[in-house]
């Protein structure tokens, strides 16, 4: 047999140019400092108005136990210090970032990190922060502050930091 | 995109006869409990021009590296080989071949047409068997597109020879990582399925997670921090142009997958703390609110037909899967092994359920029927997650991350047997990996 009787010649054409990859962006620099909880830092730690006082001072985040969304006794003490800063300081706004360890699923940890910003903004609010000064946002497990993967870390990773607007956020 | 002047569905209809009549000895059962792996040879694919050659000598390691890559083939150095094929059309030696114990021998030639085109033609034999399995095939495309013509006639070989789906020319879109953990950038990358031809989809401005591919490979859903909250957006592949989908001041957006219709989108929105699961119509953006529980609904996951979704819930105390109509409605619960259970994905046939299992301070990839039974642990790490499938269900791809203040993210790859575990290639860490479906 010749080659054409027997072979079905198929032809795929693969015509136009080469795939139309999107160009590679450049690498990009300067970190995210979403998430960092040192956004908007400002003012001096002697200042008991400035944004840096309410962080060093006052404490700007509380801790939470595996799974968990309930404010320990620590952890209201703490939130209380903070909302008579904000009763004091009414030029400032401030977005809650619930955080998460990284034990756990991404979507499972984002879904956590949003109870636990919510659990400190709705505890806020009953101390008389107005909520429209108050935004929510999870982090899930994206951004630890502590690296290591022992519990001594992830106790520190779980948390809702309050992070103080210098300008009022829209 | 490259695409056909002729479709090869219409190639692979007119192939599907004579490769599925096949019953001589050539052939893996894949659902066997253990393969040897089943020894071919693939020699260069032969040109009278240099340029053909090159790339006869590149298509074939593609080839190769397909078909080996899958586990359930062995390569023949070119070391062992008696014959050589010097011509495509001068008849095999089937004895030289014999000797050396090739059960399967891959012969090929590549010309370069006047428009600069590659055409490549190759032929599949069964060597023990003194036939060719299934007739030789030509395909035609760009110097550029030379990768997926060797992933072609790949997915050709290995479906004449397993029965099954093919799966190499295909892509995966993934979140590319770089930086220490506690300031990780990520951005979206997409790739072949082996790691080959990557490009940045995003830049790393803002957090990106979990992309997934629309049913035809042309859009893809993810997350982005880029207005400081989580929400959906949708990107078209080609131009890389992305839109926001959902944006309800207040509320955040996640996990978002594509339906089996292109259209709806389901997905996670959280408000006021409480997370739960939407559907939305892209072209109008009206949405609809499926689960109305203060557990966390999120991972949801469309059945391949398009009626019910999968979906990881803590409404029981612990996270586990439970499915629902895709409407919304009464969800019946289908994960009750021990631990907790995550990211549940419906394979492409439909009839299992790959998902993230964490037990006893370890994570595992599983599969399991959609009812529940037959819970297997694919893998186990101190951290995997996020499965996906490859078109045609048989392998499943993975997030796995490392221990510690070092600790990185990379993709991974396991059968659904739970064999040939290996590591996508990526030039940086890798996560969230989306497995589009087989190219046209």
């Amino acid at each position: 047999m010749t080659y054409l009787s027997k072979t079905l010649l198929l032809c795929a054409g693969l015509a136009l140019a080469a795939c139309s990859n999107p160009n590679r962006f450049d690498n990009a620099t300067g970190a995210d400092m979403n998430g960092s909880g040192m956004a908007g830092m400002a003012g001096s730690a002697s200042d008991p108005t400035s944004p840096l006082y309410f962080q060093q001072s006052v404490g700007d985040r509380v801790l939470f136990a595996v799974d968990q969304s309930t404010l320990s006794p620590t952890a209201q003490a703490t939130l209380d210090g903070q909302a008579q800063w904000l009763l004091t300081n009414t030029d400032y706004t401030a977005v809650i970032e619930g955080h998460a360890d990284e034990q756990g699923t991404r979507e499972y940890n984002l879904a956590l990190g949003a109870r636990r910003a919510n659990s400190v903004q709705e505890y806020l609010v009953s101390r008389g922060i107005a909520d429209n000064r108050l935004k929510v946002v999870s982090y899930g497990k994206e951004r630890p502050i502590e690296l290591c993967s022992d519990e001594a870390c992830y106790s520190k990773n779980r948390r809702a930091v309050t992070v103080i607007s210098v300008v009022p956020s829209s | 995109m490259m695409r056909y002047v002729l479709s090869l569905l219409t190639a692979l209809m007119l192939w599907s006869l004579p490769a599925n009549a096949q019953t001589g000895p050539l052939r893996i059962e894949i659902t066997e409990g253990v393969i040897e792996p089943l020894p071919f040879a693939a020699p260069d694919f032969v040109s009278d021009s240099a340029t053909g050659t090159e790339f006869g000598r590149r298509i074939a390691e593609v080839i190769a590296a397909d078909l080996t890559g899958t586990g359930l083939f062995r390569e023949i150095q070119p070391e062992a080989f008696i014959s050589r094929v010097t011509s495509f059309s001068s008849p095999v030696q089937y004895a030289d071949w014999k000797a050396i114990n090739a059960q399967a021998l891959v012969t090929g030639s590549v010309t370069v047409d006047a428009g600069g085109q590659l055409v490549v033609r190759f032929r599949l034999y069964d060597v023990f068997a003194g036939q060719e399995l299934g007739q030789g095939l030509q395909l035609v495309g760009t110097q550029d597109g030379w990768r997926r013509i060797a992933h072609k006639v790949a997915d050709q070989i290995y479906s004449r020879i397993t029965g099954e789906a093919p799966y190499f020319d295909s892509r995966v879109v993934y979140v590319a990582e770089t930086g220490p953990k506690d300031q990780r950038m990520k951005r979206l990358a997409i790739m072949d399925y082996d790691g080959a031809n990557v490009s940045y989809l995003t830049d790393s401005a803002s957090i990106v997670l979990a992309p997934r591919f629309s049913p035809d490979g042309s859009q893809v859903l993810y997350t982005s921090y880029e207005s400081g909250f989580p929400r959906i957006y949708v990107l078209q592949v080609g131009t890389a142009q992305r839109r926001v989908l959902e944006q309800q001041d207040g509320t955040m957006s996640f996990a978002p997958r594509f339906a089996p219709d292109g259209r709806t989108v389901v997905y996670s929105l959280s408000r006021g703390g409480n997370t739960d699961l939407y559907r939305m119509d892209i072209g109008t953006g009206a949405s609809t609110r499926l689960t109305s529980a203060p557990s966390i609904e999120t991972a949801p996951s469309f059945s391949p037909d398009g009626n019910r979704v999968v979906f990881e819930s803590d409404r029981s105390g612990s996270p586990q899967l439970y499915i629902m109509p895709a409407g919304g409605g009464e969800a019946q619960r289908i994960s009750f092994g021990q631990g907790r259970y995550g990211t549940p994905v419906w394979s492409p046939r439909g009839d299992l359920i790959a998902f993230t299992k964490q037990s006893k301070g370890r994570f595992h990839i599983g599969v399991m029927r959609t009812d529940g039974s037959e819970e297997r642990l694919l893998t186990a790490s101190f951290l995997d997650e996020g499965p996906t499938w490859s078109p045609n269900g048989r392998v499943i791809m993975f997030t796995r991350e490392t221990q510690g203040a070092q600790g990185s993210a990379s993709l991974y790859s396991v059968d659904i047997s739970g064999r040939n575990l290996r590591r996508v290639p990526t030039e940086t860490g890798g996560s969230d990996p989306s497995w589009s479906p087989l190219q046209d």
